[in-house]
């Protein structure tokens, strides 16, 4: 479909280095980029060439009409000139064209994929502070408008560029005045063509402002319907709608008008041009200047001169909000990463004949930290998941405390739950353990290592996280559960999902283990879901597990599948679990109560309900603990 | 298709002049080469200053005109267009007003958006191109064919023989292309699904360690886009330059052929110039043709999707009765339900009778058809057999806009709009006093928090209520509904974000401020339900029990089975 409206014109910040840098991309392909120019240089100019010989072919019909047999073979010579520059001109166009497509999508393929690993480099803050929809433009119109700067406007403009230095050196060796009419000519069009260009840029955007407004009613509305039903206000949604819709509509005729009237203006402008140029050149003719054959070739040099300078304001717009894009990319290409100091590594253990903890190459269900000596050697400490938190303290904003001196340890195999409102701390006690955010005050240990000397590979694959939300991604349920172990097999998978209670449900869906699930797995229910991501993380067997249980209304049969697969998953390990339900809390060793940040009550279930404070209101309801 | 086109009515006018200018324009357009064919045939041969004086004013006249031809089609299909966009999507907009709820549930929200944003703004683009190229080219082709063959008839028969070869070109390019094409497509939206599921996981990602196998599941498919990307651009690469011989091919072949014509004096030379100036504006418009006409055929799948929301007709008829909503008494007799499409009954078979004025808890397990049930009530469905009565009176007989009035609702999924706090609570009164407001939010809980935000009730809410927290919104909802002052209301789990405590206390505030009104609290919490006057237990679409909660508690195994393992350890 074509392109309706000029693109939204975005101003880089700093043009120049941008291209720089965009060049710098291309430099693979430079050698070839350079062979493009040229070709498009030399077939602009054949183009060009082609024009100049309409001179010659009149010329010598002319001529046939004095003395056929003598002027015919000039005749068809010309004829047959034009036929190979004709042929080149296509050729050449073909072979540019076909080597840029390859550029351009080799160039984006590169972009891509370093926008892609870099993104897998950055830390969470950064993706919990932009919204989905923001960043997914990155993938989708900033690299769509470097697709557009670079497969058509960077062509178009070599040879507009050529087209026009050609043509007017053509038209200044036929005759210096008739070129002056068409100077005078074309700088009025500039003009105009501005004028007409800038209104179009801003009714644009007045346009898309009206056009946001509308969709983001439309969007709430469509959320809402049920609401708008229920209190009766469909007439006053449909007023309101009425209203901005009217609006909406003002605005993008006016848009749609300084847009498309371009086209026309351009074109007949080009024919008043034609024109004057006919109607001077005439003079001339009849004054003896000039030949009919000069006006003639003159007038074919018209056509191809206006048609360029529009073209070439036309693509500076779009190289424009090409070189905006490019920035907006490297500015996240520019990103911190995270930071990973850490150089304990966690491996395979086992024990030797002397019982020493000692490396192996295969999994042995035995994990170690691997931790390096100042002497350069390293020393084995077993993972047993004995976890401490010493005062930590931690802001998210650096403004507000969430949390503040909180301090609790966690013996192997023993399980922590932590409870509280909403806001109270609790998730981000596990955001802390995993580092995805660092600790302001504090320190975290970890089998008594600190856990910013933990690579955080290691430390992560030591800890398997049932989220609340459930994430699956697209693929069969079989990928899906191999995501927490990639070299599992068959067996294991099998085996992780009738540990989870996985097992049953998948055997029922039509393609069992091969059935494939959408990205946000929506053709299961979400009971499902969790049943996978338990499964997910019990192939993985890491040693401690963080567990953030789900607050949503599951059917009572699946809660209950859950909560044994839970159950499963937890025995012998270190477990931390955000916890809603009752039974999960009464089994644990030590509950943590939360609030605004800090552990205000520890025990057991029975301490906790016997010491009659917050915990034991929450669960009776008596007081409110917000 | 009838209803789509009945849209065009208010701006018909602009929709059929648009073209016409655009003719007339098209007609200026091809004539002024032959104009210029005269000065060169006629007035320098002449050598008449004047002759080409008159011409050549001739000629910038026809350009004139021309271009004042094309600002005012420019203008008239702008507006004809976009207007004929508007009312659709107006009338779109009005019919999903229009759908009951059993509509709603039958198209996904986020569809209905891009019928109303994307399919509606292809239409519109769709009927622009219609009143504008589409016409433009073909009437081009014929104006010029005419003019060139007005000209010189002997050189048409290089048309003749151009024509069928450019259309049996386009045809294999189209024929080779377009399986490359979606091919193509299927990439990049993989490609961007990827990406998006990446942001949604990120937090998978990272805790299972897999940056590296994600990258190269990312690379995988991003090579996979740019070689298919190759394979359809580098086929289109050859497009154009084809299309050029053939038209190289005709110009050199008229004006070898016109050289001769001039030789024998058939032809003049200004003519052999217009003629060959016909040539690319015959031959491309075929092109621009074909184009549009794949653009106008993929039309087809919006204009389908419109179709089926505007025939989509709303499933509960209104009933006539306009009184009022006496009082609060709720009956079900031998009622039954069944969602369209369902398998088996949702309800089945209910007889209930709710005195006014009680409080009524509805509990028992996620799909046991609680929220179904109190759903027929407000008629937000209509029973498939059996009556339900409001006031002793079947709700099918109300007028719809009075039982929704009277009988208030809090959805379990409800939402907020952008605007202020207070904007949102007069949804339901509009004419709500600043003392009502703050009585309702007094008994939802909700005045603390609001009190508590430095704009109070005209804090802004952002879109979809962002800037509220889950159980803060739940009370707002709560809020909004008791505004309405109703006969009866409806809580659908509406405090499950608020915590037990609060929870208790909006109970015992709305018992207080709902005196003689009939409530109904659908609850997972038992707590929730415990002091209701009377519970019904529900069970697989069946009500099983429906008795004071103590006598519950006492014979009905469901209610005690939940009972306990929500409430022990707590005793």
């Amino acid at each position: 479909m074509a392109k309706h409206g000029p693109q939204q014109v975005r101003k880089p910040l700093n043009p120049f280095k941008t291209l720089k840098r965009l060049l710098a991309f291309i430099k693979d392909w430079l050698f070839a980029l350079i062979i493009v120019f040229v070709v498009i240089g030399i077939s602009s100019l054949l183009s060009v060439y082609a024009a100049h010989l309409v001179n010659p072919l009149f010329e010598s019909i002319s001529q046939m009409l004095q003395d056929f047999d003598s002027a015919y073979k000039s005749f068809v010579k010309v004829l047959a000139l034009l036929g190979v520059v004709y042929f080149l001109t296509a050729l050449l166009q073909f072979v540019s064209d076909r080597i840029m497509t390859t550029i351009v999508n080799k160039t984006l393929n590169k972009i891509r994929n370093q926008m892609f690993s870099k993104m897998q480099r950055l830390p969470l803050s950064f993706f919990d502070s932009k919204t989905h929809g923001e960043l997914m433009s990155y993938y989708t119109n900033d690299v769509g408008a470097i697709r557009d700067a670079l497969g058509n406007s960077l062509v178009s403009l070599v040879s507009a560029f050529v087209t026009l230095i050609a043509t007017f050196v053509m038209m200044l060796s036929i005759s210096p005045l008739l070129t002056l009419v068409i100077v005078v000519l074309i700088i009025v069009m500039t003009f105009i063509t501005k004028f007409i260009g800038s209104r179009s840029i801003r009714n644009y955007q007045g346009q898309q402002s009206t056009i946001a407004k509308l969709n983001g009613y439309m969007e709430e509305m469509m959320a809402g319907q049920k609401v708008v039903k229920v209190f009766n206000h469909q007439d006053a949604v449909k007023r309101e709608f009425d209203q901005i819709n009217q609006q909406a509509r003002k605005n993008s005729t006016k848009a749609n008008f300084y847009a498309s009237v371009m086209g026309p203006i351009s074109n007949n402008l080009s024919h008043i041009n034609f024109a004057c140029c006919s109607m001077f050149g005439a003079y001339l003719v009849i004054a003896g200047t000039i030949t009919v054959a000069d006006l003639i070739e003159f007038l074919q040099h018209t056509k191809n001169f206006a048609n360029p300078l529009s073209r070439i304001m036309q693509q500076f717009n779009s190289i424009t909000s090409a070189i905006a894009g490019a920035e907006r990319i490297f500015s996240i290409l520019d990103q911190p990463e995270e930071t990973d100091e850490g150089n304990v590594t966690l491996v395979y253990a086992t024990f030797d004949i002397n019982n020493q903890l000692i490396e192996s190459e295969e999994r042995t269900g035995l994990w170690a930290w691997k931790v390096p000596n100042e002497d350069g050697s390293t020393r084995l400490v077993r993972l047993r998941g004995d976890v401490v938190f010493k005062d930590v303290d931690f802001s998210y904003d650096g403004k507000k405390q969430v949390l503040k001196d909180v301090s609790f340890y966690a013996k192997p195999g023993q399980k922590i739950a932590f409870v509280g409102a909403t806001g109270a701390g609790k998730t981000t006690i596990t955001n802390l353990l995993t580092r995805f955010y660092e600790i302001n005050e504090g320190t975290i240990l970890y089998d008594g290592i600190n856990i910013k000397d933990i690579k955080k590979a290691s430390l992560r694959q030591s800890l398997a996280m049932v989220l609340q939300d459930t994430h699956l991604f697209t693929g069969t349920v079989k990928d899906n559960v191999r995501y927490g172990k990639l070299d599992a097999t068959d067996q294991e998978i099998v085996e992780a999902c009738k540990l989870a209670n996985a097992d049953e449900f998948i055997n029922r869906l039509p393609q069992g283990y091969d059935t494939v699930l959408k990205g946000d797995g929506s053709n299961l229910s979400q009971g499902q879901r969790q049943l996978l991501s338990i499964a997910r993380a019990a192939i993985a067997d890491a040693p401690v597990l963080i567990l953030d249980e789900a607050t949503s209304s599951i059917d009572t049969r699946t809660e209950k599948l859950i909560e044994e697969g839970m159950d499963n998953l937890m025995a012998g390990r270190t477990v931390f679990v955000i916890a809603h339900r009752l039974s999960t809390v009464r089994n644990s060793n030590a509950i943590m109560v939360l609030e605004n940040g800090q552990i205000i009550e520890r025990g057991d279930h029975d301490d906790l309900i016997e010491q009659k404070g917050k915990y034991y209101s929450l669960y009776t309801g008596q007081f409110e603990l917000d | 298709m009838k209803k789509i086109i009945a849209c065009t009515k208010k701006y018909l006018p602009f929709i059929i002049l648009a073209p016409v200018a655009l003719m007339i324009e098209v007609i200026l357009e091809v004539n002024i080469p032959k104009v210029m064919a005269d000065i060169i045939d006629i007035a320098i041969p002449s050598g008449s200053i004047d002759a080409v004086g008159q011409l050549g004013t001739k000629m910038i006249i026809m350009a004139l005109c021309s271009l004042l031809a094309g600002i005012i089609g420019c203008f008239l299909s702008s507006t004809g267009a976009i207007g004929f966009g508007s009312e659709l999507r107006k009338k779109v907009f009005n019919q999903i007003e229009d759908f009951s709820f059993e509509n709603v549930d039958s198209f996904q929200q986020s569809s209905l958006l891009t019928r109303l944003t994307t399919d509606v703004d292809y239409i519109q683009q769709g009927l622009r191109m219609m009143t504008t190229m589409f016409i433009r080219a073909p009437f081009m082709m014929v104006a010029a064919a005419i003019v060139a063959y007005q000209i010189n008839k002997d050189l048409f028969v290089v048309f003749i023989v151009a024509i069928p070869i450019i259309l049996v070109s386009i045809v294999i390019f189209g024929k080779i292309g377009m399986p490359k094409f979606r091919y193509m497509l299927t990439k990049y939206d993989g490609l961007n699904d990827m990406a998006q599921e990446y942001l949604t996981n990120v937090r998978v990602v990272k805790s299972f360690v897999r940056q590296n196998y994600e990258e190269k599941k990312f690379s995988d498919v991003n090579h996979q886009l740019m070689t298919s990307s190759i394979d359809i651009e580098g086929l289109m690469c050859l497009l154009g330059p084809v299309m050029q011989l053939i038209i190289f091919g005709c110009v050199i072949a008229v004006y070898y052929l016109g050289g001769m014509d001039i030789v024998s004096g058939t032809m003049e030379l200004g003519q052999l110039t217009a003629f060959i100036s016909y040539i690319s504006q015959i031959l491309m418009g075929l092109l621009m043709m074909s184009m549009i006409f794949l653009n106008i055929i993929r039309l087809k799948g919006s204009v389908d999707r419109l179709k089926e929301v505007l025939n989509t007709e709303s499933l509960i008829k209104d009933g006539p009765y306009k009184g009022s909503v006496e009082q609060g008494s709720v009956d079900f007799v031998n009622v039954s339900f069944r969602y369209r499409n369902a398998s088996k009954d949702s309800l089945s078979n209910i007889n209930l009778h709710v005195d006014a004025g009680q409080t009524i808890g509805v509990i028992g397990a996620t799909g046991c058809g609680k929220t179904s049930l109190v759903n027929l009530i407000a008629r937000l469905y209509d029973a498939s057999t059996g009556v339900v009565k409001v006031s002793n009176r079947d709700v099918k007989e109300y007028n719809l806009k009075v039982l929704r009035d009277q009988v208030a609702m809090v959805l379990q999924q409800n939402v907020l709009f952008s605007g202020t706090i207070e904007e949102n609570l007069r949804w339901g009164n509009e004419n709500a006093t600043m003392d009502e407001i703050k009585q309702a939010c007094k008994a939802a809980c909700a005045d603390e928090f609001i009190e508590s935000f430095p704009d109070g009730y005209k804090s802004d809410l952002g879109q979809g209520g962002v800037n509220v927290s889950g159980g803060q919104k739940q009370r707002l909802c709560i809020a909004r509904a008791l505004l309405k002052k109703p006969k009866i209301i409806i809580l659908d789990d509406s405090t499950s974000a608020v915590d037990t405590h609060t929870d208790s206390v909006i109970r015992t505030a709305l018992k207080e401020n709902l005196k003689g009104t009939t409530t109904f609290i659908i609850a997972q919490r038992i707590a929730s339900v415990m002091d209701a006057d009377k519970v019904i237990v529900m069970d697989e679409g069946r009500v099983v029990d429906f008795d004071s909660p103590e006598n519950l508690l006492k014979n009905n195994e469901i209610y005690r089975d939940i009972y306990q393992t929500q409430m022990k350890g707590v005793e």
